[in-house]
């Protein structure tokens, strides 16, 4: 009775050895390394970069242990050396080769740390746990976006819409403005009404209209569409989530986490940074999008070749290198704006990113294109008052408040330069509503603090367990490890952020953990006093103390949901892990700890006495 | 070895109303102090600023004060965090407002701003100090998290005791709600009238031991039910006697390992587990006692029976397995 089939061994060996193969890059310490990842907006950083970095470490004879291309949202290059000075020195190396022009640099190679785990673990994707600010240091911004606002600014542009729509059907209003939440167009009468309200409806989708009459005149209300709000929120976020990205790479920061949290809240994160006010300084700046006309008149030409910048002109660099002139005049800014989508040409299939411009924009841009079509116009992305050129496309016609923008683009190019198009400005402010900042050596501590208080624990209950319980206990202890190494395994599989809380999860689960094994043995103990013979109270055992076990598993999974659920911050990292803990409890504590009873009694035909210390019968 | 040889059945029941009479004490003193004294919540729930300093020396924490309250502020908490080295700085956001000297406007904003802190204020309290943490916590967050608590506490309550009415029956579920809220309620009345700081981490502690402390709960029920399957001829009092006695041993151990781990973490956890563990302590030296003498007698009261546990068509399931 106390025998498993071969298969369930199997299953416990499989998990086992999955469990200990997932656990182990955690064991490997981390060591220095450099990174190189793009300084700006208009530079990415692709696979070429791993040649190029080799190839200079090679010239410069510095050894390396390891050179990875990142592919993420922020793509890098890494590399892997042996010590602090390797590290210093192969910095200098890669910044001096890679950023010819120390004023200007285009990468930000900064010093970082990576696992030393082999190659052949990170191709099974085992990873070390991801560990959370409290642990290794950095700073965590909660920013609260200002959704009214962009809200605000939706309907601004919207107003101005309504304004051009009507003029180009000369139609006259007596007044069009944005009162609240909704844009309202004062009419003369009511036939004119009538005659505006399809053009409106047609024009501005987003809006929902109504004729309303007031006093002698009569006015449309335009409300805001709950489904058309949801999207400018939804793209609002987005939006400053992008622009968050491109200025936090700006930091040289190893895995920033920026994050959405609940509908209109930001987390950022950046583990290692020290210095709050310079993260706070560029995290706060705002990039400016301007759209310049570029001078390509023969004198200009002339003057750039020989060396001189023509009066009213500016040098930018295109993407390709070649100089560019642009005059200082502004077309239209970032503000004007309202949107920068990639998407694909009817006629051409082509690539193409579909711009929006608000009514001001619109009209600036019809007047300027109408005279200058041939010419080229570069949209230019101001940061720290250096601009880079995005783009700078020919105007083919007259352009209005919708135009694109094609030319031997890839999807992703067009995908690309939308986003940075959109990344100008951010869609709405923010304000940092939480602010956390951890020292590096606070987080050692913590790691310190909470890896002893947990072996400290489980030792003490390891000793409690095999005294008391002897052989039984010992495999009650092997059950409770196996718990140990499942949970870590787990965790580092779903790359979950290990926090300190979430460690003194573990030590608690654990702690838990340990109820299952006592109620098995207790319930084996009872059996053999009322006189059940070794094999059959075994069985009994088990068998009876499952219900109890799932039972009481269930209340507190229960609870552990709930805080998974609701909590926020520490909590959260807490209910992870001790959910997770729950659940590989019953696994090892009823199936391994059963496995290896079985394996040492399940053959045993007679049976005397068992090892689980003594059982005292009352007489 | 072996710790329990109950050659009786420990009579509990029969003291049932002193037991309850107890805990009724404990539970109203809890309240009292809760009302009278509060919580004392940490800047997560109430918006404000924590600062961690690190000296070369140990610190002067008098002088600190006296700096602060010459900065404006008007209530300080500074205190010695760990070592003698560390301190830690608690600040509301209305202190912050009031000293211009520690302060930088931000936007809407006004915010601690570390640089004259450390100037104006840190270095009153000994030779070079080093911020090592930050908390900025606005007003705006805390009141979010006090709901989210109060809601995550009541889906814990209810969903444990749908499961419990559902395994069980309803006055065990009610029964062992009761029990373990006032566990809870225990707990919060350590914390107001200590005035520890009652923190998010703290939070969690308390419900993880409401889901815990039921463990004991289920397993108490769980062998009242079969007692009534099995010892068909005794009362109920016996059989919730006897479900006490031979679950005791399983009590004791477990609570006492469990409570090992946590003392692990109140010694070697450092001050950022001190409360977390210090819950968690209450709680289960608590969980222990609610279990066997709060949810067993509150059974009783309810008028439990035998055939509201042994249903006909569960019977399958007692067939004899020996």
């Amino acid at each position: 009775m106390n025998r498993y089939p071969a298969w369930k061994y199997v299953i416990i060996g499989v998990s086992l050895a999955i469990g200990f193969l997932y656990t182990l890059p955690n064991f490997f310490r981390a060591v220095p390394a450099v990174q190189i990842a793009s300084a700006k907006a208009t530079v990415k950083v692709d696979a070429s970069m791993k040649d190029r970095v080799a190839e200079i470490l090679k010239r410069a004879s510095i050894a390396d242990t390891g050179i990875f291309f990142d592919d993420g949202l922020s793509p890098s290059v890494r590399v892997r050396v042996t010590d602090d000075d390797t590290q210093l020195k192969a910095k200098d190396v890669l910044q001096k080769e890679l950023n010819p022009d120390p004023s200007d640099p285009v990468y930000v190679v900064a010093l970082n740390l990576i696992s030393s785990s082999p190659q052949w673990l990170t191709d099974i994707h085992a990873l070390p746990m991801y560990l959370g600010l409290d642990l290794r240091g950095g700073v965590h911004f909660l920013m609260q976006v200002d959704m009214k606002s962009a809200l605000t600014k939706r309907l601004e542009n919207l107003a101005g819409d309504a304004r051009t729509l009507l003029r180009d059907k000369s139609i006259r209003s007596s007044g069009i403005s944005r009162v609240d939440q909704s844009v309202e167009v004062r009419l003369q009468d009511l036939e004119t009404a009538n005659r505006a309200l399809p053009i409106l409806q047609e024009g501005l989708p987003d809006l929902d209209l109504k004729v309303v009459p007031e006093g002698s005149l009569f006015k449309i209300v335009g409300t805001i569409k709950p489904t058309a709000v949801q999207q400018i929120q939804e793209n609002a976020l987005k939006q400053n989530i992008t622009t968050l990205h491109n200025r936090v790479n700006q930091l040289g920061t190893s895995e920033p986490v920026i994050q959405q949290q609940g509908a209109d809240r930001i987390v950022v994160e950046l583990p290692g940074v020290q210095d709050t006010a310079r993260a706070k300084d560029i995290i706060g700046r705002t990039a400016s999008l301007e759209a310049r006309m570029v001078d390509a008149s023969p004198e200009a030409m002339s003057a750039l070749a020989a060396g001189t910048i023509p009066f009213g002109d500016e040098k930018f660099t295109e993407t390709d290198g070649s100089p560019l002139l642009v005059s200082k005049q502004i077309v239209f800014s970032g503000d004007n704006l309202t949107d920068a989508q990639a998407g694909f040409d009817g006629q051409t299939q082509e690539p193409v990113v579909n711009l929006t411009l608000d009514a001001k924009g619109a009209r600036v841009v019809r007047d300027v294109s109408r005279d200058n079509i041939g010419q080229r116009m570069a949209l230019l992305l101001f940061e720290k008052g250096k601009g880079e050129v995005v783009t700078a496309p020919v105007i083919r016609g007259e352009l209005g408040a919708r135009f694109q923008i094609s030319g031997a683009m890839t999807a992703g190019q067009a995908t690309d330069t939308a986003l940075l198009l959109r990344s100008g400005s951010l869609a709405a402010p923010m304000e940092i509503i939480e602010e956390r900042t951890v020292g590096p050596s606070l987080g050692a501590d913590n790691i310190a603090r909470g890896f002893l208080s947990t072996v400290y624990g489980f030792t003490a209950i390891a000793v409690f367990m095999v005294l008391y319980y002897v052989l039984f206990g010992m495999v009650s202890v092997i059950a409770l490890a196996s718990n140990l190494l499942l949970l870590i395994a787990l965790l580092s599989m779903l790359q979950a952020t290990l926090t300190l809380p979430g460690i003194a999860a573990i030590a608690l689960t654990l702690g838990m953990a340990i109820d299952s094994n006592v109620l098995i043995n207790e319930r084996i103990r009872e059996e053999l006093r009322n006189g059940t013979a070794p094999q059959s109270a075994i069985a009994a055992g088990y068998e009876r103390a499952f219900g109890t076990i799932l039972d009481s598993n269930i209340t507190t999974l229960i609870a552990g949901l709930s805080l998974l659920a609701f909590g926020s911050g520490p909590v959260r990292g807490f209910a992870v892990v001790h959910c997770l803990g729950i659940t590989t409890s019953i696994f090892s504590s009823v199936f391994v700890s059963r496995g290896i009873v079985n394996l040492i009694y399940g053959s045993k035909k007679k049976l005397a006495r068992l090892a689980i210390g003594q059982v005292w019968k009352p007489a | 070895m072996e710790f329990f040889r109950l050659k009786k059945d420990i009579p509990f029941m029969r003291h049932a109303l002193v037991f309850n009479i107890i805990s009724l004490i404990t539970f109203i003193a809890a309240i009292f102090f809760l009302t009278t004294r509060g919580l004392n919540y940490s800047i997560e729930f109430t918006g404000g600023v924590l600062v961690e300093a690190t000296y070369a020396t140990p610190v002067n924490v008098d002088a600190l004060r006296t700096a602060l309250i010459k900065a404006g502020v008007s209530e300080p908490q500074v205190q010695n965090f760990g070592t003698a080295r560390d301190v830690l700085l608690r600040l509301s956001l209305k202190d912050v407002e009031a000293a211009p000297s520690i302060r930088m406007e931000e936007g809407k904003i006004t915010k601690l701003d570390p640089q004259k802190l450390t100037a104006n204020v840190l270095s009153a309290g000994g030779g070079n100090p080093k911020i090592t943490r930050e908390d900025f916590v606005g007003p705006q967050v805390g009141r979010e998290l006090a709901t989210d608590g109060a809601l995550a506490l009541l889906v814990v309550v209810i969903g444990i005791a749908l499961y419990l009415a559902m395994r069980f029956e309803w006055k065990f579920s009610v029964a062992a709600i009761v029990a373990n809220l006032h566990d809870v309620v225990i707990i919060l009345g350590f914390f107001a009238f200590f005035q520890w700081e009652f923190s998010l981490t703290v939070l969690a502690a308390a419900l993880a031991v409401l889901g815990y402390s039921v463990n004991e709960s289920v397993v108490i029920a769980d062998r009242i039910r079969e007692n009534f399957r099995k010892l068909r001829r005794t009362s109920v009092d016996q059989v919730i006697d006897n479900a006490i006695t031979s679950t005791m041993s399983r009590t004791v151990i477990t609570h006492g390992l469990t409570e090992t781990m946590v003392i692990s973490m109140l010694i070697f956890g450092g001050p950022t587990l001190h409360y977390f563990a210090l819950a968690l302590t209450i709680g289960i030296l608590f969980g222990i006692y609610s279990s066997v003498l709060v949810m067993a007698p509150i059974t009783r009261w309810l008028g439990v029976k035998r055939e509201d546990l042994v249903k006909p068509v569960k019977k399958e399931s007692t067939g004899e397995m020996v």
